[in-house]
């Protein structure tokens, strides 16, 4: 019996293209492929550290992406999910496309491909949130900043939709939980670490770092929030079905609320 | 900027501007250009819900609520003793951008009361749109209202700037609008419509012959109907909301349940509840209409010219119409499937993709994303358990019903409850 191995790779989705390549090249019989800060070796398998290596990474990428665009950015948008186990579930997933002609990412009978397309789902709707739930506050050194704590680790998927929308600003978008942020510089997107003292959510305490106007245009906003809503249909349910309260610190207009 | 008095002014037309229920920011396919501020997002986007559950996507606001006309239903008549005020053009230009700026919002919805004139109050409107356009190379969202009554010309100006332009139909019957909006007469509202529905259709044919002509309304126009105010079936409100469908090639028509705001002895008194189930009711109809191939007369005849509202309009077709059914979801059409209670157009899609790969049973609909409690009774599939017996629509309707519950359950049942 070929005995089972246990990929290890540094975590980003090209070194999970890599591990992938590499299992298929070297004809691995996979037991798990795990991060390399997370990973448990099991008691009857061998492991193997893999290198991330872009050009094979890119080969994965593009023998999945000739299979179908659908596939890829499903792949993509799952592995970003970060959910426990999700690499294996991706691995068995791509070996189901490469195996079979047909349109099998369509397969919705198949608990894998209806997993994965699920769980993809799942992250699409968080960026579609982030797209929306981001709340720009002008700095002194006119930067429009944001904090941002996402389910999902979705800036990389975000960054188009803003570096579109808002071209001729400087922004920062900064994922609290993750520990890093994208930044425009009215010309290139870039990834930047920061050393933040505190989180800029909702404090009732204005922080000194902002412009003069920020605030007045934070009261302008909730002043707009609430003469929008129409007592008579309250409906606080709904209201929590589209905004759930985990977003409520980082939304100027619920304020109050927090 | 005086923002003590912007904040007075936005207090007082963004509360008379509220009750037009649309706020989609969807539709458009505007882009950057030149590096300048905003890209509409096809698919729209809601950056926020009022605690009523309403989507905040638009900065919406009315420009005055001065206003010489007195419909009945409106907050902003006339005759009614409210605290009124006015944007300057740049005030509203200033608030836009720096809303924008911040993500608050995806665009301007600007409406306005009727100040002087029809043409005086477009002409204002216009000049908002295209402050932002063309000084500010803003390429968010723009929404702006048609005014009853304005000339062609200015309708004309005001596609050229804005994503969407809509007049609000409000009363559904001419003699409902005689009776509630004397002031107006039914032709002010559809020239204004008539004439963006025309110049979208001739850009439409343009642009195939030159690629790059500026665009034209790019989201379409909406109209608004409220419900429940002058005692309209919901007949009148879907065979109207199809006709401007049909004539005017609306994007949308929304249902409005009409919230009472003053005293007056032709409206449901103040304090009488928001119809809200017969709303949700008719929006299911109106998605039945335009994404499940429904037709209206299917849904409401003479015979039932009222919803059900203990059961969703598909059911209740389903129920009257038990001939069709069962439906085999392995071999039936994609027209058939989207008739089956319980199941969404997403599911339908599902199951056609799925169905080419193997047969499917009860297990793989149910994870589809199927509702089964109700679909059970329509369908069969790949297993032999099936709803073999001869059951009766009141029968299935009672069963569905006592399997399941319903948001709005408690507002039609007939159960005393216990306690409160």
């Amino acid at each position: 019996m070929n005995t089972s191995t246990t990929l290890i790779y540094d975590g980003s989705f090209n070194g999970f293209l890599t591990a992938v390549f590499v299992a298929f090249d070297e004809k691995i019989n996979v037991a798990d492929i795990q991060k390399n800060n997370e990973s448990q070796s099991g008691l009857f398998s061998e492991t193997e550290t893999v290198f991330t290596h872009v050009e094979k990474a890119k080969r994965v990428w593009n023998g999945i992406r000739n299979k179908s665009n659908n596939a890829i950015s499903n792949v993509y948008f799952a592995f970003l999910s970060e959910a426990e186990g999700v690499e294996m579930m991706l691995y068995t997933y791509i070996q189901k496309l490469m195996r079979t002609q047909n349109r099998k990412y369509l397969d919705y009978s198949d608990s894998t491909v209806l997993h994965i397309a699920q769980l993809a789902k799942k992250v699409s709707r968080e960026k579609h949130r982030m797209e929306a739930f981001v709340r720009f506050q002008l700095t002194k050194d006119d930067i429009y900043f944001a904090n941002i704590e996402p389910d999902f680790d979705v800036l990389p998927l975000i960054s188009k939709h803003f570096r579109d929308r808002y071209a001729d600003q400087k922004w920062l978008i900064y994922d609290v939980k993750r520990k890093y942020g994208i930044y425009y510089d009215l010309e290139h997107v870039e990834m930047v670490s920061l050393n933040l003292k505190d989180i800029h959510h909702n404090k009732t305490m204005k922080s000194n770092a902002y412009n003069s106007e920020e605030y007045k245009y934070q009261t302008l906003w909730n002043d707009y929030f609430k003469s929008t809503n129409i007592a008579l249909r309250i409906n606080p349910k709904l209201h929590t079905q589209h905004v759930p309260k985990r977003y409520w610190k980082y939304l100027s207009e619920k304020k109050e609320a927090v | 900027m005086n923002f003590d008095r912007i904040r007075e002014k936005l207090n007082i037309l963004a509360d008379a501007a509220k009750y037009d229920v649309s706020c989609a920011s969807s539709g458009s396919n505007r882009t950057n250009q030149n590096k300048g501020l905003g890209n509409a997002s096809k698919m729209g986007i809601c950056h926020s819900y009022t605690s009523d559950g309403r989507c905040v996507s638009l900065l919406k606001i009315l420009l005055t609520n001065h206003c010489i006309f007195d419909c009945a239903y409106c907050v902003t008549r006339k005759s009614n003793d409210v605290p009124r005020a006015a944007f300057k053009v740049q005030e509203v230009v200033d608030l836009t951008i720096n809303f924008y700026r911040r993500n608050y919002i995806e665009g301007l919805f600007l409406s306005s009361g009727i100040f002087k004139s029809p043409d005086h109050t477009m002409e204002r409107l216009v000049s908002v749109a295209k402050k932002l356009r063309e000084e500010e190379n803003f390429n968010g969202y723009i929404h702006l209202k048609s005014i009853p009554g304005a000339s062609d010309e200015l309708m004309y100006e005001a596609g050229l700037y804005a994503d969407r332009l809509s007049v609000n139909i409000e009363v559904p019957t001419i003699s409902g609008l005689k009776l509630l909006a004397p002031d107006k007469k039914h032709e002010d509202f559809t020239k204004p419509m008539e004439k963006v529905k025309n110049e979208i259709v001739r850009y439409q044919s343009e642009r195939k012959v030159i690629k790059n002509i500026p665009k034209y309304a790019p989201a379409g126009q909406s109209t608004q109907i409220i419900v429940g105010a002058s005692g309209e079936s919901d007949k009148d409100i879907m065979y109207s909301a199809t006709y401007y469908y049909k004539t005017y090639n609306m994007k949308r028509v929304y249902y409005s349940g009409y919230v009472p705001v003053t005293h007056d002895s032709r409206l449901p008194a103040i304090g009488s509840q928001v119809p809200m189930l017969r709303e949700n009711r008719l929006y299911q109809t109106d998605w039945l209409l335009r994404f499940y191939g429904f037709s209206v007369g299917e849904i409401l005849n003479n015979q039932y010219p009222n919803l059900d509202m203990d059961v969703d309009p598909k059911l209740s077709w389903a129920l009257r119409n038990l001939h069709h059914f069962p439906v085999n979801v392995n071999t039936a059409d994609k027209l058939l499937l989207a008739r089956i209670p319980g199941v969404g157009m997403r599911s339908v899609d599902k199951i056609i993709n799925a169905r080419k790969f193997r047969k499917l049973n009860w297990d793989h609909l149910k994870k589809i994303g199927v509702a089964l409690n109700r679909a059970q009774y329509f369908m069969v599939c790949e297993s032999r358990n099936w709803e073999r017996r001869d059951l009766d629509a009141e029968k299935i309707k009672g069963m569905i019903l006592q399997n399941s519950s319903g948001k709005f359950r408690n507002q039609y049942s007939t159960q005393l409850s216990l306690f409160n």
